[in-house]
């Protein structure tokens, strides 16, 4: 491997030691979609998604835990990436003592989600030791045209709660 | 949400659990259901975890219980609206749901105008009685007759 692809392949594979133990991210089928490092999370469109039936519509709780998941996993991201340093964050990552928590989060619904893929990608607003703001906008088939966002707080790892 | 047939508490309760896929798939269950107040509960699930070293649920799982006990406290509501689509919902984390108990959320639509419905709900585990999360939300409503 040359040098290029091995950093690459060690920012993959950080990547995927953030959110491979998160049950849920699983369970909604969320994956997260990497260019250097700017993440966009993807939500495949699964029948078992579906809130209101007559419509139909993805379920609200759905779109707040894709939104919720897409701001934490950017946030952690973005620590481990500037602040820990590639090598470091893997260790870190590797014994996942590096998630932030939910103190409060906010989503406004635009639009309803349709049956079909969903996007997301999140911006660390604010960003201190203890406490983190985070922004997040969710699409589908237009950048332009979100069908959700929501605002986060975090309280980050190791702070005093 | 979608659309209720009837005004009656346990019909609402009825389609609710047959219609909404998602809280379907992942257990949810009417507990009780009186005007404009809802309690629905979900058990632990390993599928919905959110940080793996500790075991604790997904904030978006108790999202989705309380987008879901909101929305039904609101069809339940008295004024009788036919659908309810959530605008807002915001949640308060107070502590994580204990891992191996149910959540449970009790909501109250407290305020209905002509077209957006107010709702304040809960979530407690039964470990304490301090809650897990406290949530805020509003609904973009409609009536049939209307």
């Amino acid at each position: 491997m040359s040098t290029a692809e091995e950093i690459e392949f060690r920012r993959d594979r950080l990547l995927r030691s953030l959110t491979e133990g998160v049950a849920m991210a699983s369970f909604l089928g969320v994956a997260f979609d990497r260019r250097g490092d700017e993440l966009t999370a993807t939500l495949p469109y699964d029948g078992k998604l579906i809130g209101n039936p007559f419509i139909p519509a993805l379920h609200g709780g759905v779109t707040a835990a894709f939104l919720e998941m897409t701001a934490i996993i950017e946030l952690t991201w973005k620590s481990v990436w500037q602040e820990l340093g590639e090598e470091q964050g893997l260790r870190q990552a590797d014994n996942q003592s590096i998630m932030p928590k939910t103190i409060s989060f906010s989503v406004d619904y635009l639009r309803p989600g349709m049956p079909r893929d969903s996007y997301a990608r999140a911006t660390v607003t604010r960003s201190g030791r203890r406490y983190a703001s985070v922004h997040v906008e969710g699409w589908q088939d237009r950048r332009s045209r979100l069908f959700a966002e929501a605002n986060g707080q975090f309280l980050m790892p190791g702070a005093h709660e | 949400m979608g659309s209720s047939s009837e005004n009656n508490p346990a019909e609402t309760a009825e389609w609710f659990l047959r219609h909404i896929r998602f809280s379907r798939e992942i257990g949810m269950r009417v507990e009780g259901l009186t005007e404009g107040k809802a309690v629905i509960s979900m058990p632990y699930d390993a599928r919905l975890i959110g940080d793996p070293a500790t075991g604790v649920l997904h904030g978006g799982a108790v999202s989705a219980l309380m987008d879901t006990c909101a929305g039904l406290a609101v069809l339940a509501h008295p004024s009788g609206p036919d659908t309810a689509a959530t605008l807002n919902l915001r949640i308060d984390y107070m502590r994580a749901a204990r891992p191996g108990l149910r959540v449970t959320a009790t909501a109250e639509c407290y305020r209905v105008t002509r077209s957006v419905a107010f709702v304040r709900a809960e979530a407690t585990d039964d470990a304490v009685t301090s809650p897990v999360a406290i949530a805020t939300g509003t609904f973009t409503i409609q009536r049939a007759n209307e």
